[in-house]
């Protein structure tokens, strides 16, 4: 048992005009090892949600329990929370200062108490799981192409060994191979060390390809919570709360109408051919 | 000549150092070529790093050229007398909408581009207007740009370019940052606007199924043209593209993948509709797949279960 959130809410501005509830009565379990998929509308509290993880913020009511313990129980260390859970922003290339690559990278083990060469130590290690190579460690992150800026700076929280990384789209602004590039890298990095991994993403075929379980949030709410087949075969009430699912899986149900017995609990390319290759192998006796 | 018009166009970003002395030059544009015509729907494609926003910054004069020419409407983008002229003619949209909203309240901010352009007060008012309809944001005229949606916030700022009444807008990734439905939004929008007011469009994306309903398609790699045509003759080419660091849509993913386990389809399917008929040819000619026996089916991941 991971992360256990029981009955989170949360309300932005609480004594102000402004007053508006983020996230509402939010109960969720995370396990060990699961690659979810957080998807949802602009303004759905996806953001906020993440935060709560990481003790970025606290919740205005409600309990979240990391590995059994309930981190808002007094004495609890935020720091150590920190170590263990993390989270690299949108855009986190904008948060790269230090003069070189290596240096910024060895700032958050830095800042977990870890000396000087274990850091360098890690930050080299973190370094080559996102692919950036030993010629580029000494460069300013500013002489970097924006994909590598972005591995970089995920690089930053890698080093910082976490059981659990959450990452708020690591792709807007890539191009479709920078993309696959760090989703790859955060799968081999999932199957391999066995950590958790929490992605939130607008592109609904990235995250079908890529967890084994979607959350689907509304309002503040959690609207949809299952395997990637099961959440985008309610594509109906997925489009009501701004969202879709991948262009894949409408196909394959309007295939359906020619096709009868034709699997349409499809969501990425490769379901599809197999599904389209089965059906041509059994043909119409299905 | 067309509305956009580069001639062998190159541009270096150079470094300098303290003293002055160049440091590093960088060509981020080696040669280009380009005749954009008027009411066109062009998309630009490109892996990061390839050029793309370079070039766009080229058409409204915020980059000038270090080599070669580059024209809007016939004027040249060097001169710096033009340089008005043309940001009134060609108006830009980037990629992050809270960068690009200054205002307080919508109106006001989709009235700060006319209003440094020395238009009259009335005037203003009315092209605030005429733009917030055209985006379908009228209702929102009064609210504050910080309570909007992304995609809401990004048809502020193409209505904040329309609002200067340019004859050509030149989107960046308008849709980076957006959900699914705000990225339907602003599409739908640049679409409109194209086909209704014959506004010509260059809408620079990595999504590639917005790029599908272009008229014509610009790759770019290295600095250069690398492939061009329609959206067909483009997206046919999925071994190529994939080499540029790009991808094709899903359906035509799907289509070639399925051609290569030898169905017969036609090439450069681009719309679901397309390749349905396809498949649904197929069913009626009897093709059938011999089945490949102990091969296992399901190998991305199983989810049957």
């Amino acid at each position: 048992m991971s992360i256990r959130i029981e009955h989170l809410n949360y309300i932005y501005s609480m004594d102000s005009a402004f007053r508006k509830q983020a996230l509402r009565d939010i109960c969720l379990d995370i396990d060990d090892g699961e690659f979810i998929g957080l998807i949802g509308h602009t303004g759905s509290g996806k953001s906020t949600l993440i935060q709560h993880l990481n003790g970025l913020i606290r919740a205005t009511d409600g309990k979240i329990y990391y590995n059994g313990e309930d981190i808002y129980q007094e004495g609890y260390s935020m720091t150590k929370l920190r170590s263990h859970v993390g989270l690299v922003f949108q855009y986190p290339e904008y948060q790269l200062f230090e003069t070189t690559v290596l240096k910024d990278v060895c700032f958050g083990p830095g800042n977990l108490g870890l000396d000087a060469e274990t850091c360098m130590e890690r930050a080299k290690k973190a370094l080559s799981i996102v692919g950036i190579k030993e010629k580029d460690h000494n460069k300013s992150p500013f002489e970097l192409s924006g994909g590598q800026r972005r591995r970089a700076a995920i690089a930053g929280v890698l080093a910082m060994e976490p059981d659990v990384l959450i990452l708020d789209e690591p792709t807007a602004g890539l191009d479709p191979r920078g993309r696959n590039d760090i989703l790859d890298q955060i799968a081999d990095l999932h199957s391999r060390m066995g950590i958790t991994v929490i992605l939130v993403s607008h592109s609904m075929e990235d995250v079908a390809n890529y967890v084994d379980r979607i959350i689907a949030m509304n309002r503040g709410s959690v609207y949809m919570d299952g395997t990637p087949a099961e959440v985008f075969e309610r594509y109906a009430e997925l489009e009501k709360i701004g969202l879709a699912a991948p262009q894949v899986t409408y196909f394959m149900h309007d295939l359906q109408r020619s096709f009868p017995g034709m699997r349409a609990d499809v969501t990425t390319v490769r379901e599809a051919k197999d599904a389209i290759l089965g059906w041509f192998e059994g043909g119409e006796k299905r | 000549m067309g509305i956009i018009n580069a001639v062998k166009l190159i541009y270096d970003y150079v470094t300098k150092d303290e003293r002055g002395d160049v440091e590093n030059v960088t060509s981020a544009i080696r040669g280009v070529d380009l005749d954009i015509q008027a009411g066109q729907f062009i998309a630009i494609l490109g892996h990061n790093g390839s050029g793309k926003s370079t070039l766009a910054k080229q058409m409204n004069a915020l980059l000038v050229p270090t080599g070669g020419t580059l024209t809007v409407k016939g004027m040249d983008t060097s001169d710096e007398k033009n340089v008005w002229n043309i940001r009134q003619t060609a108006g830009m949209v980037f990629q992050n909408p809270d960068n690009q909203i200054i205002g307080t309240i919508v109106e006001e901010d989709v009235g700060f581009g006319p209003e440094n352009l020395g238009v009259p007060t009335k005037e203003i008012w009315d092209r605030v207007y005429d733009s917030l309809k055209r985006v379908g944001m009228m209702e929102y005229c009064d609210h504050s740009p910080n309570k909007l949606s992304g995609g809401q916030k990004q048809r502020v700022a193409i209505a904040g370019t329309m609002a200067m009444k340019p004859e050509c807008i030149v989107l960046d990734e308008p849709t980076a940052m957006l959900d699914p439905n705000g990225r339907k939004e602003v599409i739908g929008t640049v679409r409109e606007l194209n086909q209704k007011e014959g506004v010509t469009v260059i809408l620079i994306t990595h999504y590639m199924d917005e790029a599908i309903q272009a008229d014509q398609v610009y790759v770019m790699d290295e600095g250069q043209i690398v492939l061009s045509g329609t959206p067909r003759e483009v997206f046919s080419q999925v071994g190529r593209l994939k080499e540029l660091r790009l991808d094709v849509p899903q359906i035509t993913e799907l289509a070639y993948e399925l051609k290569k386990e030898g169905f017969p389809l036609p090439d450069g399917i681009l719309t679901a509709k397309e390749l349905e008929d396809a498949l649904i040819r197929c069913k009626e000619q009897g093709y059938h797949v011999k089945a490949k026996s102990g091969e296992a089916k399901h190998v991305d991941k199983d989810r049957t279960s």
